[in-house]
C-alpha cells in the first residue's frame, strides 16, 4: 500500500535529473515526499517537521550530487539523520550494585508488557542472571495466570498474591531479596496516559519499590498519540528506557524515533515474534530502515539464519550450478524458503529488487499447490521427471488434488528453468548475473 | 505457474545470494561505523546534549497541540476514579461503571481541534500557516497525511483560501461526515433460527477479549441469549480472562485446551448453541498479527468452519485499537481480504487517541464502525455515532 521513500523520491526527482539549477520548487517537493513517509510510518508531525528541516540542507546537497540516483542519495541523507536520532548505541541494562536490580515495566493497556516481561526474564536468564517476576496487573482479568503460565515456560518463578498492586509490587521485591534473586522484573496493569488515578498507582509502585529502571512498553502500532503517551509516564516514572513491541509485524514503528525525540529516552529491546526467544536488543540503524520502507536485510539473514539449513540451502545451489538441480532439490529448497514466512514478506525485505515483482502478487495457495505435486511424487520421479508417464502423471495429480495439465505444466515449467539455470551456471557463478536473468526472464 | 519461477528467483538468490548480502550488510555496517566513528569519539556528555536539546527545542516551538492535550486534562470524573485505587483487587470495578458515552469520553481528548478553533476565532481568516495547522491537527487525529491532504484540498475547493473560521468549521465537520460509509452500523442478527455467530479478530493487544465480555453484556441486556467460544486458545490464561467476563455477565463459555484448534472450538460452540437453543455464538480468536501467513490461514480457516456449521455468521468485527496508526489501514486490508469483515470495533477511545485511523479504514475500505469501546468496565461499550465522533474531535459548536 506505501511506496517507500526511495521509490516515491525517484519519482519527483526524475523530473530534475539533469538540470543544473534546482528550482525552490523541486526542493519542497522533496522534502514533501520525506515528510509524507515519515508522517505514513506514524512519526510524530512535530517531530517530522524538525526532522525535514534538518535533513532539508542534506537533501538539496544530494539531490545537486551528479549522481545518477539522486533519489537515493537523498534518502541515505534522510536515513542517516533518523539513525543520528534514534542513538547510536545500543542499550545496556545497568544493573545495581546491591541486587536485586529492579524493573517496572509500564504502558497502555495491550501493548505487551506481560509477554514483554517473561520475554525479558527468559532473556536475563539466559545471560546467566535470577530473574524474579512480579505480577501486579490484577486489573485485567487472568493477567496472574498469563504471567505464571509465560513464567512457568521462561524457566523463571512469578511472585502474586491477591492484594493491592502496591502491596503485590513491594512484597514481590522483599521476597526476589529474600530468594537471592539478582534482576526483580515488575509487570504492571494497563493504563491510559490520561487516567490520573491509575498514573497516581504506578507512581505509587515506582515509590514503594525504588525500582532502578522503569521501562515504558510501547507497541510498534502506536500512532501519533505516542508522544502524548510517552511524555506522560516519563513525567511521573522518569523512564529510564523504552521496550517496542510487535516489531514483527509491518508497522514501520515511526513511534521509535516520536519517543526517543520527545523524551530523549532510548529504545532498549525489540519483541520481534511470539515465542520468548524472540526478544533482542534495538539496532538503530535496522530501524531507521524500516521507518523508511527500505528492506531490512539484517532481519532478512537473521530470519534465513533462523529457520534455514546451511547445508541444505548451500547443497541446493551447489547442485543449482553443476546443473544436477532435480525436483527432489526443488522441494527441499522450496520448503526452506516458506519457512521463513510469506514470500511476499521475504521478497520485500530483499533490498534491488524491482518494483514489478514486489508488487507482483505472490499467490501462496499457488505455490502450495506446486509443493502439493511435487511432494506426490516418488523420489525416483522427483529425480528423473521424464519416466512420469500418462498413468503416472494421473496417480500425482490425484495425490495433489490437481490436474493432469497442472501437473504437466510444471514439469515444462521446470525444464525450462533447469535449461536457464544450466546456461548461467556456465562460468563463476555469480549471484548478481543469475538474479539479473531470472528475472528478466520472468517478466517477460 | 509465474510463481514457480518467483520460488526459483527466490532460491537462487538465498542460495547464492547469502553469502553476497551478508559481505554487502557488513560492508554496510563498516561504512555505518566508520561514519559512527567520530560521534562515538565525542565524550559521553557530548551524545546526550542533542537529544536533550532537540526534546526541549521541539517542545518550545514544536506543535502546542499536543502540549494542549496535556493542559486541557480537567478530565471529567468518572465513577471509575472515585472508587479508591487502593482497593483494587482480582477482578474489581468492571460491573460498575455506567455506561459511558462517545462524545464525554472523546471531549475528554478533543484537544488539538479545541484549540486551534480557539485560535482561529480571534482571527479574522484562515491563513496559509493556519492551514498547515489544520493538515497538522487531522494528522494528529491519525487519519494519515493522504486523507488529511484530501481534506485539506477538498476544503480549500469548497471555501477559498481565506475563509472565516466559522465557514471553516462548518465544512470541516461536514466533510468529516461525509467520509463515512453508509454501511450499517447495527449488529446484525440471522433472521431464522439458526445462532447468530459473531467472530472478533485483530492483531494482539486490542481488546478483542475485552470487546466479547462488554458485546456479551450488551446482548444479554437486549434480552438474546448468548454463549461465548473462547477461540483464543494460543496465548496463555486468554481462557481464563475470557470465563472471568462470561462469569460476571452470566454466559456460558465454550472452552478447548490450551493449543487445541480454534476452528473446532469455534464449531463445537455454536454447535451446541445451537442444540440448546442460544441467539448468539460471540467468537474470541487469539491475536494476529497481519503479517503471520500460517495465523491468517487458521482464520480463514475459522471463517469457513464457522459457515459450514449449523449457525450462521452474521458478523466478522475486527477490533482496532484507537492509539493505532497508519498500521491499521494495513490490518483492515488483509483482516477484510482473509475473513470478510462485516465492522470494525474501535477500542480505548477514552485515552488520548482520535482513532483517527478509523476513519482512513472506513472511506478507503467502505467498512463501518459499529461500536467503540471506552472503558475497563462491562458496559463501557457504545454503538458509534459518526456525527457524535466528528462533534468530539473537532470541538462543540459552544463559545470556547
Amino acid at each position: 500500500m506505501f511506496e517507500t521513500l526511495g521509490e516515491r523520491l525517484e519519482g519527483a526527482l526524475s523530473r530534475i535529473r539533469g538540470k543544473t539549477r534546482l528550482t525552490q520548487a523541486d526542493v519542497d517537493e522533496a522534502l514533501g515526499e520525506i515528510r509524507r513517509a515519515l508522517l505514513e510510518a506514524d512519526v510524530n508531525i512535530g517531530v517530522v517537521n524538525l526532522i525535514s528541516e534538518r535533513v532539508g540542507a542534506a537533501a538539496v546537497g544530494a539531490m545537486t550530487s551528479p549522481s545518477l540516483t539522486p533519489g537515493q542519495q537523498v534518502v541515505k541523507a534522510v536515513h542517516n539523520e533518523l539513525i543520528d536520532v534514534l542513538g547510536q548505541e545500543t542499550y545496556r541494562i545497568r544493573f545495581a550494585s546491591t541486587p536485586p536490580t529492579v524493573l517496572l515495566l509500564a504502558g497502555l493497556q495491550g501493548s505487551g508488557k506481560t509477554t514483554a516481561a517473561a520475554k525479558l526474564a527468559l532473556l536475563l536468564r539466559r545471560q546467566g542472571r535470577s530473574p524474579y517476576l512480579v505480577a501486579a496487573d490484577l486489573a485485567r482479568p487472568g493477567a496472574v495466570r498469563q504471567l505464571e503460565i509465560l513464567g512457568a515456560q521462561a524457566g523463571v518463578p512469578v511472585f502474586s498474591e491477591p492484594s493491592t498492586p502496591v502491596e503485590v509490587a513491594t512484597k514481590g521485591v522483599a521476597e526476589a531479596r529474600r530468594l537471592a534473586r539478582d534482576v526483580v522484573i515488575i509487570d504492571t496493569a494497563g493504563r491510559l496516559a490520561i487516567d490520573d488515578a491509575l498514573m497516581d498507582e504506578v507512581s505509587q509502585i515506582q515509590k514503594a519499590t525504588q525500582a532502578h529502571l522503569r521501562f515504558l512498553v510501547i507497541d510498534a502500532m502506536i500512532g501519533q498519540d505516542a508522544v502524548v503517551t510517552a511524555r506522560a509516564f516519563d513525567e511521573r516514572l522518569e523512564l529510564s528506557a523504552v521496550i517496542l513491541t510487535k516489531l514483527d509485524g509491518d508497522a514501520r514503528g515511526g513511534a521509535a524515533l516520536s519517543v526517543k525525540e520527545v523524551v530523549g529516552k532510548p529504545i532498549a529491546f525489540a519483541s520481534v515474534g511470539e515465542k520468548l526467544e524472540d526478544f533482542e536488543p534495538f539496532y538503530p540503524d535496522r530501524m531507521a530502515s524500516r521507518i523508511l520502507g527500505m528492506g531490512d536485510v539484517l532481519s532478512l539473514i537473521e530470519r534465513a539464519q533462523d529457520t534455514m539449513d546451511e547445508d541444505v540451502a548451500k547443497k541446493g545451489a551447489d547442485r543449482l550450478r553443476s546443473g544436477h538441480f532435480d525436483l527432489e532439490d526443488f522441494l527441499e529448497q522450496l520448503r526452506q524458503v516458506r519457512r521463513m514466512g510469506p514470500l511476499k514478506g521475504v521478497l520485500s525485505m530483499l533490498p534491488g529488487v524491482p518494483k514489478e515483482l514486489k508488487n507482483q502478487e505472490i499467490d501462496e495457495a499457488e505455490i502450495s499447490r506446486i509443493e502439493a505435486i511435487v511432494s506426490s511424487m516418488t523420489k525416483a520421479e522427483r529425480k528423473n521427471p521424464s519416466i512420469i508417464d500418462v498413468s503416472r502423471r494421473a496417480r500425482i495429480a490425484a495425490g495433489s488434488g490437481t490436474t493432469s495439465l497442472q501437473v504437466n505444466t510444471l514439469l515444462k515449467q521446470f525444464r525450462d528453468m533447469n535449461k536457464m539455470m544450466r546456461q548461467m551456471g556456465v562460468g563463476p557463478p555469480s549471484a548478481t548475473r543469475s538474479r539479473a536473468k531470472s528475472k528478466r526472464k520472468k517478466r517477460r | 505457474m509465474e510463481s514457480l519461477l518467483i520460488v526459483v528467483v527466490l532460491f537462487v538468490i538465498l542460495g547464492f545470494g547469502l553469502a553476497l548480502v551478508r559481505t554487502r550488510s557488513n560492508a554496510t555496517r563498516r561504512e555505518l561505523h566508520g561514519r559512527d566513528a567520530p560521534v562515538l569519539d565525542g565524550t559521553d556528555a557530548g551524545l546526550h546534549q542533542p537529544a536533550d536539546e532537540a526534546s526541549s527545542r521541539w517542545r518550545d516551538d514544536g506543535t502546542p497541540e499536543s502540549e494542549a492535550v496535556l493542559a486541557d486534562e480537567p478530565a471529567p470524573p468518572t465513577a471509575k476514579e472515585e472508587e479508591p485505587k487502593t482497593a483494587k483487587v482480582q477482578e474489581p470495578e468492571i460491573l460498575s461503571t455506567p455506561p459511558t458515552s462517545i462524545s464525554s469520553s472523546l471531549s475528554r481528548s478533543r484537544g488539538p481541534f479545541a484549540s486551534l478553533f480557539s485560535r482561529l476565532r480571534s482571527d479574522a481568516g484562515v491563513d496559509p500557516e493556519e492551514w498547515t495547522r489544520l493538515e497538522e491537527t487531522l494528522i494528529l487525529s491519525d487519519m494519515g497525511p493522504t486523507l488529511a491532504g484530501e481534506i485539506v484540498t477538498e476544503l480549500k475547493r469548497q471555501l477559498g483560501k481565506s475563509p472565516s473560521a466559522e465557514a471553516l468549521r462548518g465544512a470541516l465537520v461536514a466533510l468529516l461526515e461525509s467520509k463515512f460509509c453508509e454501511g450499517p452500523r447495527q449488529l446484525q442478527f440471522s433472521p431464522n433460527a439458526k445462532p447468530s455467530v459473531v467472530l472478533v479478530v485483530g492483531v494482539n493487544g486490542t481488546g478483542k477479549t475485552t470487546t466479547i465480555g462488554k458485546v456479551a453484556s450488551l446482548l444479554m441486556r437486549e434480552g438474546r441469549s448468548v454463549m461465548i467460544a473462547a477461540g483464543d486458545t494460543f496465548r496463555a490464561a486468554a481462557t481464563e480472562q475470557v470465563g472471568v467476563w462470561a462469569s460476571l455477565t452470566g454466559v456460558e463459555v465454550v472452552s478447548g485446551q490450551p493449543g487445541a484448534d480454534p476452528a473446532s472450538v469455534i464449531f463445537d460452540t455454536i454447535e451446541h448453541a445451537r442444540a440448546v437453543g442460544s441467539d448468539v455464538v460471540l467468537c474470541d480468536t487469539a491475536g494476529r498479527l497481519q503479517t503471520k501467513t500460517n495465523l491468517m490461514e487458521e482464520l480463514k480457516k475459522i471463517r469457513r468452519v464457522a459457515a459450514k456449521s449449523s449457525g450462521e455468521v452474521t458478523e466478522v468485527l475486527l477490533v482496532i485499537d484507537a492509539t493505532t496508526g497508519q498500521n491499521g489501514l494495513r490490518q483492515a486490508e488483509v483482516f477484510h481480504g482473509a475473513a470478510e469483515v462485516t465492522g470494525i470495533v474501535l477500542t480505548k477511545l477514552d485515552g488520548s487517541a482520535k482513532g483517527g485511523v478509523a476513519l482512513a479504514i472506513e472511506s478507503e475500505f467502505g467498512l463501518p464502525i459499529k461500536l467503540v469501546g471506552l472503558g475497563e468496565g462491562l458496559n463501557d461499550l457504545a454503538p458509534f455515532d459518526p456525527k457524535a465522533f466528528v462533534a468530539a474531535l473537532v470541538g462543540e459548536e459552544t463559545d470556547v
